[in-house]
């Protein structure tokens, strides 16, 4: 069966009548097909206009589930939403960034998706809407392994929230991989942070992805250079703060490289966050 | 369900279901084929669509989701009568070769100039950064964007006003459909009753099988019109392009040797048999234990592939000259490393397609090949037919590189339609593709020179095993090239090459652009960088002292009295090179940016042209029409490298009339001769060659008839030919003249067959009568800290001989290098796990730098028009060239390939630590 309900209340009643797959902008869903093609029921939410595009209310910043990495670019938005807009612009290639939504990306919920440390550094949140109501969860709670996520059967993603109380700041995004475009991250690192008058951080953000089961905040290496000048955080961090990644060893890289290449990147975005920073106040 | 939309500017209505991918609907039901299906992953970008204003892949959209929205593809970018600028652009530029990335990346550039009028380059690269093109290297396609919109780069116009096209850049005269997406590839053009087969292949490296069933499968699934299996082949069941090593089945009887060997073909209704579930075929498998490396093939007591090959050997080659003990021992210094190389997979954009037609007691197979003569005659002993029950017409080709030499999905097709009598079309997935076709040969190469005091080389020993797979293919030709091959373009008085092919249950290696020659080149360049260091010699001026000058030597004691052009090529780059190492040892003499790192590195190559030591004839024919059409039939299958313009140019010259006088019949193995394979860099220098004798031949023939003198003119006008005599102008009249079994008054087939002798016990002899040759100058930045690679520039310089055409010799190079670049830092095919483009990586826009083309044309006389070939050679010194300029930046050395970040950076950890 097929359905491409043009509202949400139809959209919802139809999942909660049987087994379906949502389909957004498929850039996940077709190339995962088996041999056979569709052989399950496809709930189609692309006609949900409505979940399309960015939306500000006082407390918050919401990104409709339908929104696509190339409409990022058609908001303006704050700077520590830089992190998700780069990443947004190296998702692939401009086809896959045309279709493919940031909530597709969040519910497919692979180690490397590229969303996710963009928006944990902002401690997004996802709406989980059915028949039965809504949920707000934590983006650190939704993604709960690799391609697993808390979502129900009979739920889609209706938004994701970013609390503007956690937008200040600047962030940045690095991502590494073995070529320029459509290449899966060997590694991945998005940083937001906030530096007083002093040149110190005041407070910082930090996120890891492709090195363990799911994208990771790193709190220890934000406890480490709390207080610290960008030059000194460089100083600190070191292999003990990223040994609570457990990365893989597959086809992309070895897993001591990945140790290794994660401390090199989150340095890296350190001191992209502060070139940002740096061409503001120029 | 009913869709609703408008597609290029008109209004559409399509029922079908709304799942089907959109790629399937454009091609399938609305027969726009312009659009390509290379993967169905979003991974290649063939299918590109313009989907309200945006650039997508039709592969990844749902037919319901484009209700109500406005598609364009590329047969809506431009209307019929006329071809629209950016198309121009792609045509005179020759950005397309063999075509079948240009709709995606004219639909990719129509979607980013509607939204940006004035792109910059990396604007342009960013838009096709989706689109892989495996021919070009992407320079003639980002330039030809560029030049549309406004910033003018190089172009080829034809300046040269001589009557002459020889040197001239023409046009691809097969040009325009490749620039309007009207080209019919392999899988374009089934005829509407076709049917569909599909393989059924094997999970395992090896296993037993026993096929269960089929009588309850065909029950059980209706679509099913037959299943074929081993039995019904009707003549032998074995195939092989070397017929003395022929040993591969077309389906496995009981045994599979390597992952994705066909057992079974199915076959039945196109809308059935593409959604069956191959994994339920009733067959029950008994898995072997696996011989996957070359150690273990060797091993004691290891299980044979095939009974009557010792150790799992298929064959080895061997060259040797001097004294090799003695060379050593009077060497000063010596340098030696040990190498491995992966599977590299082809990755052309096409997968494997065509669709086969019985015709009373004829055979016709239609689809994508590099060697249409060799497919019929294999097809005709596995149908049990004769030769001329079997026609092979070749549709236009997306890509071959040395895999589509062999038989692939051929039979498959010829057993289904001629068994049935019905059409039968066979569309190979990208994973089918990948799986089951040849590769490049993984090597292991140890190399040891070793050069006297003034940098003189004194010896050089080499031992290569490389992994041939589980069937023969071009295991010998790969075995037989690289000894003669290994010493590169030097003079070595004491010389032992040998190289070993050995069977292993993994995928097949075959041809692929150098036959085992570039994995020999990493071996060799890179190590002569490291004794030349050894011997406090500048890198190049080392290469100036060793290599080969005309009368000179080769390792197999051939010596060419012209046509030796390595020396020229080095000295063009020597002046680059020199401002090179200024530029980059200034660069990381500053410490501001301690994580950047320049490195400049060199390599050359040679190549021959041609089979080794065996006669590989071209023939071509050309005739004359009462109407004075000049017919041209021309059998080299143009895989995109440009054959049907460069040898369409030889003829025009040879026969004294212009290029447009000439109409080309292409190739077909009913009606053009035998112009022999498009491999091993043979079809400018050999059936060129046939065709300057054969365009003399005719010339002859019409100025002997007209009575006209040696230096007339041909002209024709209308359907009149005139001879032109100082300022006279003379009809000839054709009128009277009778015409023969092929319709002409006049014709000429001529062949051509470059001399060759055998190779002796010790390899010595005459293998090929030229080779070309080339360097390549590798500018880039090492991140020493991530131990990733930025290639910032590329200059190349090749002797062809003679530049039949400037252009498309630049378009060889560009696309040579990306592939070289892609061996050298990313690209390693491992059976189940990169089967797709996804995983296996091959570079995209982003990853090519500039390139700097230097033609060389060092005089040659051995062909009849001095042309050498060139296919080949353009990729052989890049990777090598990288490495060297790796360990110029950072004294690493890589010896392990691909130089993933990973490694470069465990090679610059290891290469601190020896320092310290
Ligand atoms: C060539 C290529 C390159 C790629 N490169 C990258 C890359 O560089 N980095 C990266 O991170 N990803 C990459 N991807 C993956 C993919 O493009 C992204 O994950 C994309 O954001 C997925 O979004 P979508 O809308 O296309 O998802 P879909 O395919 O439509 O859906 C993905 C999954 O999420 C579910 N889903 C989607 N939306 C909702 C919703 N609102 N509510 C509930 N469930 C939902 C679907 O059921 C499905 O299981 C690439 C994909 C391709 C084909
Ligand atoms: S066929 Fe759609 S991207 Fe390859
Ligand atoms: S011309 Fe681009 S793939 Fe052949």
């Amino acid at each position: 069966m097929y359905a491409r309900p043009k509202n949400i209340e139809e959209a919802l009643s139809t999942l909660a009548s049987d087994n379906w797959k949502v389909l957004a902008g498929g850039t996940d869903l077709f190339p995962n097909l088996k041999e056979g093609g569709v052989n399950f029921n496809i709930l189609d939410i692309s006609a949900l206009a409505d979940l399309r595009g960015i939306k500000e209310t006082q407390a918050e910043w919401i990104i409709g589930a339908l929104t696509t990495w190339a409409d990022l670019e058609k908001t303006p938005l704050p700077r520590s939403f830089n992190a998700l807009l780069q990443a947004g612009k190296e998702v692939g290639s401009i086809q896959i960034q045309n279709r493919g939504t940031i909530a597709g990306n969040l519910c497919n919920a692979s180690p490397a998706a590229d969303g996710v440390p963009p928006l944990l550094i902002l401690e997004a949140k996802l709406d989980l809407v059915s028949t039965h109501g809504t949920r707000t969860i934590p983006l650190s709670k939704f993604i709960k392994g690799n391609r697993k996520t808390s979502r129900r059967m009979d739920e889609i993603v209706k938004c994701i929230r970013v609390p503007k109380k956690k937008c200040f700041g600047n962030s940045a995004f690095s991502k590494l991989g073995a070529r320029e475009y459509m290449v899966i991250s060997i590694v991945m690192t998005a940083a937001r942070l906030e530096i007083c008058q002093q040149n110190r951080i005041r407070e910082s953000a930090i996120a890891i992805g492709a090195c363990s089961e799911t994208a990771q905040r790193m709190p220890s290496v934000e406890a480490a250079i709390k207080g610290k000048s960008i030059e000194e955080a460089l100083g600190t961090i070191s292999s003990e703060h990223v040994a609570s990644l457990d990365p893989l060893s597959d086809i992309r890289a070895p897993r001591e490289y990945r140790f290794y290449a994660a401390q090199q990147l989150i340095k890296r975005t350190l001191i992209n966050c502060q070139k940002i920073e740096d061409n503001y106040a120029n | 369900m009913q869709t609703n939309f408008r597609l290029n500017g008109h209004q559409v209505k399509l029922h079908c279901d709304p799942t089907e991918r959109l790629t399937y609907a454009l091609r399938e039901r609305l027969n726009l084929t312009g659009t390509k299906v290379g993967c169905n992953a979003g991974d290649c970008g063939a299918c590109t669509v313009i989907i309200d204003g945006d650039a997508c892949c039709a592969c990844l959209v749902g037919v319901g989701q484009i209700d109500g929205s406005e598609i364009t593809t590329v047969e809506g970018l431009f209307d019929e009568s006329s071809i629209s600028g950016l198309q121009q652009e792609f045509l005179e530029n020759g950005a397309a070769q063999c075509g079948i990335c240009i709709p995606g990346m004219l639909v990719s550039a129509a979607a980013l100039i509607g939204k940006n009028k004035t792109p910059t380059r990396k604007e342009v690269e960013h838009a096709i950064g989706g689109v892989l093109c495996r021919c070009t290297g992407y320079s003639k396609i980002i330039s030809s964007i560029l030049n549309f919109t406004g910033k003018k780069t190089k172009t080829h116009k034809n300046s040269a006003v001589s009557s002459k096209v020889i040197g001239r850049s023409l046009q691809r005269i097969d040009g325009q459909d490749k620039v309007t997406g009207i080209d019919k590839f392999g899988a374009d053009d089934f005829p509407a009753d076709a049917l569909l087969a599909r393989v059924v292949r094997s999970p395992y490296n090896h296993a037993d099988f026993n096929i269960g069933d089929l009588v309850l499968y065909k029950k059980e699934n209706p679509g099913i019109v037959c299943v074929l299996t081993a039995r019904d082949i009707p003549g032998e069941n074995c195939f092989g392009v070397i017929p003395e090593f022929a040993d591969q089945p077309i389906l496995a009887e009981t045994r599979t040797r390597y992952p994705g060997e066909g057992i079974a073909v199915v076959v039945g209704h196109k809308k059935t048999i593409g959604k069956l579930d191959l994994n339920e075929f009733p067959v029950k498998w008994n898995i072997l234990e696996p011989v996957n490396t070359m150690e273990q093939a060797q091993a004691d007591g290891a299980s044979l592939l095939h009974q009557n090959r010792k150790n799992n050997i298929l064959t080895q080659g061997y060259v040797k000259r001097g004294n090799i003990e003695k060379g050593f021992k009077n060497s000063k210094y010596i340098a030696q490393g040990s190498f491995t190389t992966p599977f590299i997979e082809h990755a052309y954009i096409e997968p494997e397609a065509g669709y086969a037609i019985r015709k009373n007691n004829r055979i016709e197979i239609h689809g994508c090949t590099q060697a249409p003569y060799m497919n019929r005659d294999s097809i005709a002993r596995i149908m049990g037919l004769p030769a001329t029950s079997v026609r092979v017409i070749p549709t236009s080709c997306g890509g071959g590189f040395g895999s589509k030499l062999d038989l692939s999905y051929h039979p498959y097709i010829a057993l289904a339609a001629w068994t049935l009598d019905r059409p039968v079309g066979i569309l190979y997935s990208r994973q089918e593709s990948m799986q089951s076709t040849t590769k490049r040969h993984p090597s292991d190469i140890e190399i040891e020179i070793g050069c006297d005091p003034c940098g003189k080389i004194s010896a050089l020993k080499f031992e290569g095993n490389f992994n041939t797979g589980a069937y023969a293919s071009w295991g010998p030709t790969v075995a037989n090239r690289v000894p003669v091959h290994a010493s590169g373009p030097y003079k070595i008085p004491n010389y032992m090459a040998r190289s070993r092919a050995i069977h292993t249950t993994t995928p097949n290696s075959g041809a692929f652009r150098g036959f085992g020659v570039p994995q020999t080149a990493i071996a060799l360049e890179t190590t002569l960088s490291e004794l030349a260091s050894a011997a406090g010699i500048d890198e190049l001026d080392f290469r100036l002292l060793n290599c080969l000058r005309n009368g000179d030597p080769t390792v197999t004691g051939q010596s060419f009295e012209t046509g030796v052009g390595i020396k020229t090529c080095l000295e063009a780059i020597k002046p680059k090179w020199k401002k090179a190492i200024k530029s980059a040892s200034s660069f990381n003499k500053n410490t501001i940016n301690p994580v950047d790192r320049r490195g400049v590195g060199i390599a050359s190559c040679w190549y021959g042209c041609g089979n080794t030591s065996m006669s590989n004839p071209s023939t071509i024919r050309v005739g004359l029409t009462k109407n004075s059409q000049i017919v041209l039939h021309q059998g080299a299958t143009d895989i995109g490298q440009g054959s049907n313009t460069v040898i369409t140019q030889i003829l025009a010259d040879a026969i004294g009339a212009s290029v447009d006088c000439i109409e080309l019949v292409g190739a077909d193995t009913d009606i053009t001769p035998d112009a022999g394979k498009t491999s091993a860099s043979r079809q400018t220098f050999i059936t060129g060659g046939a065709a300057a004798l054969a365009g003399m031949e005719l010339r002859r023939q019409i100025l002997r008839y007209a009575n006209a003198g040696e230096d007339a003119q041909l002209i024709k006008k209308g359907t009149s030919l005139y001879i032109k005599n100082r300022s006279n102008l003379n009809k000839v009249d054709l009128s009277h003249l009778p015409a023969n079994q092929f319709g002409y008054v006049l014709m000429a087939e001529e062949t051509y067959d470059p001399p060759t002798t055998p190779l002796d016990e010790n390899g010595q002899g005459n293998p090929y009568a030229v080779y070309g040759y080339g360097v390549h100058l590798v500018e880039l930045t090492v991140d020493i800290e991530l131990g990733k690679i930025c290639i910032d520039h590329i200059t190349a310089a090749h002797d062809v001989g003679r530049a039949i055409n400037p252009n498309l010799i630049e378009g060889q190079i560009e696309g040579g290098i990306a592939q070289g670049i892609g061996l050298a830092l990313m690209e390693e095919y491992k059976p189940f796990q990169t089967e797709n483009l996804h995983d296996y990586l091959i570079p995209t826009s982003g990853d090519i730098p500039k390139i700097d083309t230097i033609i060389i044309e060092e005089p040659d006389w051995v062909s009849p028009h001095g042309a050498k070939g060139l296919g080949e050679h353009v990729l052989i010194p890049t990777a090598p060239a990288i490495l060297n300029a790796i360990r110029y930046a950072t004294g690493a050395t890589v010896r392990d390939l691909p130089a993933t970040p990973d490694k470069v950076f465990r090679a610059i950890q290891k290469a601190k630590n020896t320092n310290e």
